[in-house]
């Protein structure tokens, strides 16, 4: 009997602390959620906290797509994003099967190359130096190419290749097929869930693309979004008389924070399970 | 035999091509290019035709007479540190209470909403502290006013910096960094757990006795893996949400090579002490990851 007692305090116990964990991982945002769609003054009459507003009002928002930045920010995270995943995902691919193969001569050499670059790099100067000197500076190929193939990802694809069956690629060569044919008609539709994995994570890396553009982008025209969200929170106060009249620059930061966090928060939990995989993976071979 | 190797294998060398540029271009010219370190790096000449320094290690003597190197170095080792202390004991808690938890959904819900934080940007972080912390704005300042207190200034004060630095970064990786834990957990022999209960061990001698030392080989694995990268603590971050109030508390190497370099154009200084860095990152690495190899598995 007390034995079922202590236990049931236990699970509570355990549920509360879990429960706060949860709040506090989604609280925040649900504030910035509810400051970037609450008239100032209501804030103001509530002390500051308001979770779910009486009044809604979009018009943070409806400022921000008319009179900013962050509709062309946004094109070009878009496309960064939808240009660069391609981009590493057929560069990870294409490098990852070969070196998949045991016994090719060279491989260990260019697994030495890609290995080393995990625990030794040339900095941030000579990166710029090398990016100016190849003629990327100012273009959308900086935000791409000099991040274009992660070493972990490879090496992740690389030893999920290894797990596919020997007798696959025995009977298609028998068969007569040219190893690029091999590679995109029976590994590719077989690899759908690493190559799932990989391509969220640098999914995800482009739409969080913000230190290239800082790097190797001056033109405002190209600056994707997590640049120019930055910029809006950099603007300091206004003071906050006569709020009722004006949209006011925290609600305008808010609003514009939830607009470059958006499509994250948005699939993120569907995809969530692939994420989890991914670092499990990762950690385990990388 | 090198040609019958070609004949045999030329797709594969085709397909490796693309990649090895990548390598060759954007990973290796700049370990080259490293060589302006001991340069008087000028743009009209180039890396390759600037004058040499002299002597040699000007540079490096000039970073390590100026009143950075002590700072940069201090702040970059405590933030680290800092972080790596904080930062290891609330995921393996965290792995420890998802572990307990028997009702599924609550489980599952607890998992996706502790991992979102690592997907958000410091940028959108950055953002989140503003709406938490800022002086004229920020929530915690307006309860502080209310309850009769003066507002604070937390995200520019030299004195609560790098608390922000630390707890944020516990924010975002809370739940991310359960995950291996909780691989590492499932991983136990779940006879063990049936033999505690048959001798009548409680839930809590269970923790104690079977799970945390099923999983303490991983936790002391992970921690001196961290300790391999004392020296990144986190640029990305404290780039992002510094200021110039809290450059004495919160630049790092890795910050003041970014201004020195790119911003005051000093390509020279700056890759020397880019250099510095990335060698004795470098000896750190492989030293823990041979400690880590010795401890059972190593990550190679």
């Amino acid at each position: 009997m007390v034995k079922g007692l202590e236990d049931r305090l236990f699970n509570a116990l355990v549920y509360a602390v879990l429960v706060f964990c949860a709040l506090l991982a989604i609280f925040p945002i649900l504030y910035v959620i509810s400051v970037s769609i609450t008239p100032f003054g209501e804030v103001l009459r509530n002390g500051g906290f308001i979770l779910i507003p009486r009044d809604v009002t979009l018009t943070a928002y409806k400022t921000l797509l008319t009179q900013s930045n962050l509709p062309q920010a946004f094109k070009v995270t878009v496309l960064i994003t939808v240009v660069g995943t391609a981009i590493n995902l057929v560069l990870t691919g294409l490098m990852a099967y070969p070196l998949s193969r045991k016994n090719l001569p060279g491989r260990r050499l260019v697994l030495l190359m890609i290995v080393f670059t995990l625990i030794f790099s040339g900095g941030l100067i000579p990166t710029y130096l090398i990016v100016k000197s190849v003629g990327l500076i100012d273009s959308i190929w900086a935000m791409i190419l000099p991040n274009a193939i992660w070493s972990f990802n490879v090496l992740i694809m690389k030893s999920f290749f290894e797990g596919l069956p020997e007798e696959l690629f025995e009977s298609a060569r028998i068969d007569g097929a040219k190893e690029f044919r091999i590679l995109f008609q029976i590994v590719t539709p077989l690899s759908i869930p690493v190559i799932m994995t990989i391509g969220l994570f640098y999914l995800v890396g482009h739409w969080n693309e913000f230190f290239q553009a800082i790097f190797y982008v001056t033109d405002r025209t190209l600056f994707p979004l997590q640049v120019i969200v930055r910029e809006i929170l950099m603007q300091s106060q206004q003071p906050l008389e006569n709020a009722d009249n004006i949209t006011p620059t925290q609600t305008l930061q808010m609003a514009s924070v939830m607009i470059a966090s958006l499509p994250v928060l948005v699939v993120y939990p569907f995809i969530q399970k692939y994420f989890t995989k991914g670092m499990l993976l990762g950690s385990i071979k990388g | 035999m090198a040609l019958a190797a070609l004949r045999k294998y030329w797709p594969f060398y085709v397909m490796l091509l693309p990649g090895v540029l990548f390598y060759l271009i954007f990973r290796y010219f700049p370990m080259y290019g490293m060589v302006i370190a001991f340069k008087d790096f000028s743009m009209m000449d180039g890396i390759l035709h600037s004058p040499w320094a002299n002597p040699w290690y000007k540079h490096f003597e000039t970073f390590y007479q100026s009143p950075y190197f002590g700072e940069l170095l201090r702040n970059t080792l405590l933030i680290s540190l800092y972080k790596l202390v904080w930062g290891t004991i609330p995921p393996i808690l965290l792995a420890l209470l998802l572990n307990e938890c028997r009702i599924r959904w609550l489980r599952s819900i607890v998992q996706t909403l502790t991992y979102m934080p690592h997907f958000l940007s410091w940028v959108i972080i950055f953002g989140i502290l503003i709406a938490l912390f800022s002086q004229n704005g920020g929530i915690v300042n307006r309860w502080i006013v209310e309850a009769g207190g003066s507002s604070y200034p937390f995200l520019t004060s030299t004195h609560t910096f790098r608390s922000v630095l630390v707890g944020s970064e516990v924010w975002q990786n809370l739940g991310w960094g359960a995950i291996i834990y909780l691989a590492a957990i499932a991983g136990i022999d779940p006879t063990l757990y049936e033999a505690a209960r048959v001798d009548g061990a409680s839930r809590l001698r269970m923790i104690w006795h079977i799970t945390i030392p099923g999983i303490r080989s991983v936790i002391v694995l992970l921690f001196i893996l961290k300790l391999g990268h004392l020296l990144d603590a986190g640029f990305d971050q404290i780039y992002i949400l510094y200021n110039i109030q809290v450059y004495p508390v919160a630049d790092i190497l890795d910050t003041w090579v970014y201004r020195t370099g790119l911003q005051q154009l000093n390509f020279s200084l700056a890759s020397a002490v880019g250099l510095f860095k990335s060698l004795i990152g470098m000896v750190l690495v492989l030293f823990a990851n041979n400690v880590a190899k010795r401890w059972g598995e190593g990550i190679w």
